[in-house]
């Protein structure tokens, strides 16, 4: 079925009001799109790292979530994934299971790039048929606001903090899609909030409904950690594909690249970080060469990744 | 009919596993339990059971896939050893605080360091407190036995606990001995069929595990956890009388061996409570009266029925296969010395730390034991309460 944005949106609500993330929190709006890609007439049930959407949506007695939903620690969403999958064949087997059933994994980048990253690797290696979803908001937000192999160069978090001989983080974020994409799944994205959320609603499906492991990795940012005006999150989604920050792509059989969305005008790097606090420092004069370093480590990236989808 | 074998332990453990035919085995190899994953493997591999086997890139991740796959309403087990259980740890306690009653066999095996593949029982203690059930094996059969037996105990609806049972590394896990076996039919209905009550994949109810509990609600997940502990005690003793009936051999929380009259009294787990035994019949050939307690159910810890078997003792002898280094006592001699504070019992009491690492355990090492607690009984005084047996120079 061709994608409707009103339909869509029409369809229930798999994460429920009620749950205690943030105002404008970049995570819980991720989790609201991506779950109505599960059709209304199956089932799902979501393995969830320990992180911000884990704590405020599960808070004994009460549950955020209409599909069933375990957590079990941090690091381990793709193994505890991987066994309730495993539980699905063998109960479906003895005819045990009424319906169908996705299986989806969530993890902040936390427990997806870093902590987690051995047990989301297994789980894609074996093709776990699951969706593990990154809500990537490029720190340890939960803990507050300590770096990431996600962080981009130079951001002020609480682990690499500006001061009188530090810029921020010294180090480049790690290119995570890219590395599920070398595990050769049928499919890897990465998308954010733009284009009123055709991209990640299509993406979402394709995901959810593609046997085997499949990745989505979503930029999802945070007001706290981020430093920005909470209201502005759409034009800072819109920043981060215009200026080629957060490339909007997807890999079929970590083979075939597809860039979806190459902007007309590319912008300067500056239009995204102007507007967040954790680069503040970034704006002195004496410091124009670091967004340099910035722009240049953007061009090279998205260079590669035209030259990879040929496009 | 029984059946008569000769399998090493983790032959034996993997034929129950084929019997019992679980929904879900994840499991990582590790030296010695690698063996049990491996035979499961090639029991998936020629369709003698319908598991699906989840080879998983570590033990946390085993643990982690178990945990998922009973949560998800399946029946799921796994195996390791050592530094792989160690791994596991942060996992078994989600386990028990779930309320999952999923099996591990554990090969007892040192941990590290220095790094080494013998058994001791430190990969075991360091899980003592996880809210776990823990039964040791003697032998081949006992782990056979034990795990035959492990489900109907866990999965019992005043139990709903995770169930390690655990063999000595190599000395069970490598030794072939004979075995009585059961059929298969015999243990599948004896097993039965699992059913949870609340579970995942359940589609008219939703459920959802492992929630952010606040302070309001922690002291009585653990107090709950504590209860189904408690439980566990007479569900094993029915557990047992019920596979007395099928397959003539007894159980309890413990093996009384020799203690009527006994003086000396050992406290043992594992393989080598068979080795106390010699020892006990060659002191009893003298006219010693030496006795030996080997215990069965670890956790929970069966205190006053301990406390009891020792209440006429002049001396006893706790005997630990692992170091908790708090400088007083192993973890088997403190609970065993509680037990008999509370009891009132006054007997002597001294702890030995033996075998670690896989150091030998002998007759005559064992035999010295009794001779320690022989001149005790004749001083009047313990001494040095905490020793190391057949330690170098």
């Amino acid at each position: 079925m061709a994608y409707n944005f009103k339909e869509y949106m029409e369809r229930p609500d798999r994460l429920t009001a009620g749950h205690r993330m943030c105002a404008g929190c970049g995570a819980s709006i991720a989790l609201r799109n991506v779950m109505k890609a599960v059709h209304p007439e199956d089932h799902a049930v979501i393995c969830n790292a320990t992180s911000c959407m884990e704590v405020s949506t599960f808070i004994y007695p009460y549950t955020a979530w209409q599909d069933s939903y375990i957590h079990t620690a941090f690091e381990n969403a793709g193994a505890t994934c991987s066994g309730v999958e495993a539980a699905y064949r063998a109960m479906s087997k003895k005819g045990k299971i009424g319906g169908t059933y996705k299986f989806i994994a969530v993890g902040g980048d936390g427990g997806t790039y870093d902590i987690g990253f051995q047990s989301l690797s297994g789980a894609m290696e074996r093709n776990t048929d699951m969706v593990y979803v990154c809500y990537d908001n490029e720190a340890y937000m939960n803990t507050g606001i300590q770096r990431s192999s996600a962080t981009p160069l130079y951001a002020d978090t609480t682990t690499t903090p500006v001061g009188t001989v530090s810029n921020g983080k010294p180090q480049n974020r790690k290119d995570l899609a890219e590395v599920i994409a070398a595990h050769h799944v049928p499919y890897v994205a990465q998308t954010t909030f733009v284009q009123n959320f055709r991209d990640l609603h299509i993406k979402s499906e394709k995901a959810l409904y593609t046997s085997g492991a499949a990745f989505l990795n979503i930029m999802a940012p945070c007001p706290r950690g981020w430093r920005y005006n909470t209201p502005d999150i759409i034009d800072l989604c819109k920043a981060a594909v215009d200026t080629c920050f957060w490339p909007l792509f997807e890999c079929y059989d970590g083979e075939k690249w597809v860039v979806n969305y190459i902007p007309k005008k590319k912008l300067p790097i500056e239009d995204f970080l102007r507007s967040q606090g954790r680069f503040a420092h970034l704006f002195k004069p004496e410091n124009e060469h670091l967004i340099e370093d910035i722009q240049r480590e953007i061009d090279r990236r998205w260079e590669n990744l035209l030259t990879r989808a040929n496009a | 009919m029984s059946i008569r074998e000769r399998l090493s332990g983790n032959e034996a453990i993997a034929t129950a596993m084929r019997q019992i035919n679980p929904d879900v085995v994840a499991a990582f190899p590790i030296t010695p339990s690698t063996e049990i994953p491996q035979y499961f493997s090639s029991y998936v591999a020629n369709g003698k059971v319908d598991s699906v086997f989840v080879p998983v890139e570590s033990e946390h991740s085993a643990m982690s896939a178990t945990i998922g796959a009973s949560a998800a309403g399946a029946r799921a087990m796994t195996a390791t050893s050592s530094c792989g259980l160690a791994y596991m740890w942060e996992m078994l306690y989600v386990a028990a605080s779930d309320r999952l009653p999923l099996a591990l066999a554990l090969v007892n095996r040192a941990l590290s360091g220095p790094i080494n593949i013998n058994c001791d029982h430190s990969d075991a203690m360091g899980a003592r407190d996880a809210g776990w059930i823990q039964l040791f094996s003697e032998n081949n059969q006992e782990a056979y036995d034990n795990m035959v037996m492990a489900f109907r105990i866990s999965e019992h609806p005043d139990v709903r606990l995770p169930i390690m049972v655990c063999q000595d590394g190599f000395i069970i896990s490598h030794g072939v001995e004979n075995i009585e076996l059961l059929e298969d039919d015999v243990v599948k209905n004896f097993v039965g069929e699992y059913r949870p009550e609340h579970y995942l994949l359940n589609a008219s109810e939703p459920l959802a595990i492992g929630p952010y509990a606040n302070p309001p609600y922690v002291m009585e997940a653990k107090r709950a956890n504590l209860q189904a502990l408690e439980n566990s005690k007479k569900v094993m003793l029915d557990v047992a009388a019920d596979f007395e009936r099928i397959s003539g051999r007894k159980y309890s929380f413990f093996e009384s061996y020799r203690m009527e009259d006994a003086d000396y009294a050992m406290v043992i787990m594992g393989s080598a409570a068979g080795t106390g035994k010699d020892a006990v019949d060659a002191l009893r050939s003298m006219g010693i009266r030496a006795g030996l307690i080997k215990v069965r159910m670890f956790r929970p810890f069966p205190a006053s029925q301990i406390a009891e078997a020792l209440k006429n003792v002049k001396v006893v002898a706790c005997m630990d296969r692992t170091e908790s280094f708090n400088t007083v006592t192993g973890p088997l001699g403190a609970d065993v010395r509680c037990a008999l504070y509370d009891a009132g019992i006054h007997a002597k009491f001294v702890n030995y730390v033996y075998g670690l690492g896989g150091r030998d355990v002998t007759v005559a090492s064992l035999t010295s034991v009794y001779e320690d607690m022989m001149k005790i009984a004749a001083d009047g005084t313990v001494g040095q309460t905490y020793r190391y047996l057949s330690l170098k120079g």
